[in-house]
């Protein structure tokens, strides 16, 4: 494995080569992203990512929370899929505190998250053809995209930073009309998927962009770190969804794709698939969504209702006490990962029984598949760059926080 | 649903593959454990932690063959100050371990585990950077999140929230 631990020594002045230097400011870098380049005439020699422009200290300012109000601060981690990371958080402190949280509130939690991921891999879609040069499809991904920030909006009152999840639920009832809303979306949408693949899996331009590009092996990926369909596109058929199930996933039928062949055409067609998954996995949530309460049952940790606060001393006692000083919470360890559609995505929570998390830690995904990089371009060529950044989808918030 | 008490006693827990696999290996590698919440933690001896992960990678029985995970937690003022924190998982039995390494504040030095899975390169080096850990054996141990020339590590619980000013 030392091929992978090379010691990236960027020396100018060598015989040949020269540094190229991309972004952190570039259209292609999906944010800022800066790549330095070792390039020998139009063939990478070397390349190294350096990170950290969009550092914000999310994990420090989190300690200095109560713990439902870093929940708004979850969704800034990722601007694709804000909900996945409510999730995720959400499902930690409620391990922390033992909560058992109601079925109708677990199935809107898969139902949105699935909607999340559809979300996330449109605009993946869009911004990866459009770097190699289908400037179509993306007009055609943000269309269905924004019908699904206006299910969000409706359901949450927020296109993009919900924080609908709630410790111990949702935040609220959804709207009478939302469900209809979404089964019109997921029997409109395969349709869609049919369009955005007659423009792209047999087109030959990208075909040739694609195919064979930016390789990396089943145990390179695993060696390195990769998740998600990163990982899933060398061949490794492995889904937190399925293999370790949270939030009642266990009782959904749904297939992991795979791909053997490692390349950016095998990662694009593992997430064009799981598109088609995610919207099967919506209609079940669809036909099957129980009924009942949308919060668990533990008025020390949940905010009560609005009605019960006009009537009921107890409920206002409780909702001022949430509000002013929080809910302490036994003190432990949580490392809750969930599958988002960049990959692994885990929350490493340490509670010393306050109402302040000790310590939040988030495992990005992207952090780690980014480390793919060099694998898969040296000694490829310069115009590959772009189709392999844009292959490992990379969300730079993400990985800076 | 209520929580059970975290069990830490070894001889209830050594049926765990990982804890089985150690003790088998050194019986001094094991520090101690704890089974809270579902999930298993093992205190691993400093000195031991490399050949620890790459003996965990290789088990046939159960390969620990993923590093989910790498951080650090702070318990200033205690002592051992610092956790560093290995979340491995295995891909084929669907298995999670923690490891955990407790570091002194005075010389917070550990080995490092790049030998063993490249991907720890960047989480390493962003615990380097923001608690001041030195992982000894890494390639290219330089500040990841934080400029070059900054003083201090922002995740140390004696750095202000709002940094100094």
């Amino acid at each position: 494995m030392a091929h992978l631990t090379a010691v990236p020594t960027l020396e100018p002045g060598q015989d040949r080569t020269m540094i190229l230097n991309m972004g952190p400011q570039h259209p292609s870098t999906h944010g800022v992203l800066r790549v330095i380049l070792e390039i020998d005439g139009e063939t990478v020699v070397r390349i190294m990512p350096d990170i950290g422009y969009l550092h914000t200290g999310i994990e420090k300012t989190c300690e200095a929370k109560f713990y439902q109000q870093v929940v708004p601060l979850t969704d800034r981690i990722d601007y694709l899929c804000p909900l996945t990371n409510n999730l995720c958080y959400c499902l930690a402190v409620e391990k922390l505190l033992g909560l058992e949280i109601p079925p109708k509130a677990q199935w809107l939690r898969v139902l949105l998250n699935e909607l999340t991921r559809i979300n996330s891999h449109l605009v993946w879609l869009g911004t990866h053809a459009m770097d190699i040069g289908a400037l179509t499809v993306f007009l055609y991904c943000f269309r269905e995209r924004e019908d699904i920030l206006r299910l969000f909006e409706a359901v949450s009152g927020q296109r993009m930073m919900t924080s609908y999840f709630r410790i111990g639920g949702v935040a609220l009832e959804p709207p009478l009309d939302f469900f209809d809303r979404v089964r019109d979306f997921a029997n409109r949408f395969p349709s869609k998927v049919d369009e955005y693949e007659n423009l792209l899996t047999a087109n030959p331009i990208w075909l040739m962009r694609t195919k064979g590009v930016a390789r990396i092996t089943a145990e390179d990926a695993i060696a390195l770190g990769a998740s998600g369909p990163t990982l899933r596109g060398s061949g490794v058929d492995f889904d937190l969804r399925r293999d370790m199930p949270y939030s009642s996933y266990e009782k959904f039928k749904f297939k992991v794709p795979t791909a053997q062949e490692g390349d950016v055409f095998a990662r694009y067609i593992c997430r064009v698939q799981e598109l088609r998954e995610s919207i099967a996995i919506v209609q079940q949530a669809l036909d099957g969504m129980p009924s009942g309460p949308i919060k668990a049952d533990a008025p020390k940790v949940v905010l009560p209702d609005r009605e019960k606060m006009k009537t009921q001393m107890e409920a206002l006692i409780y909702h001022f006490k949430i509000i002013t000083e929080g809910f302490s919470v036994p003190a432990g360890e949580v490392y809750q990962a969930v599958e988002s559609p960049r990959g692994e995505m885990g929350y490493y929570v340490v509670s010393d029984g306050t109402a302040k998390p000790y310590r939040v830690h988030m495992r990005a995904a992207c952090l780690a598949n980014l480390q793919l990089l060099p694998a898969m371009c040296e000694g490829r060529l310069i115009a590959d760059v772009v189709a392999a950044i844009g292959s490992i989808d990379i969300v730079l918030g993400e990985i800076d926080r | 649903m209520s929580l059970n008490p975290a069990i830490t006693d070894l001889e209830q827990l050594k049926a765990h593959p990982a804890i089985a696999r150690l003790q088998a290996w050194n019986p001094s590698a094991v520090e101690g454990v704890k089974f809270d919440r579902d999930e298993m933690s093992i205190y691993v001896e400093r000195s031991l932690i490399r050949e620890a992960c790459a003996l965990l990678r290789d088990d046939p029985a159960c390969p620990f063959n993923f590093l989910a995970d790498l951080t650090c937690v702070d318990w200033y003022p205690s002592e051992p100050r610092f956790e560093v924190i290995y979340h491995l998982l295995s891909i084929p039995q669907k298995e999670r371990v923690r490891l955990k390494v407790r570091l002194n504040g005075d010389a917070p030095v550990v080995e490092s585990v790049t030998s063993v899975w490249p991907g720890a390169n960047f989480f390493e080096r962003e615990v380097y950077d923001l608690f001041g850990i030195r992982f000894i054996g890494h390639p290219y141990l330089r500040r990841i999140q934080m400029p070059e020339n900054w003083e201090g590590h922002p995740l140390r619980k004696d750095y202000p929230v709002e940094g100094y000013r």
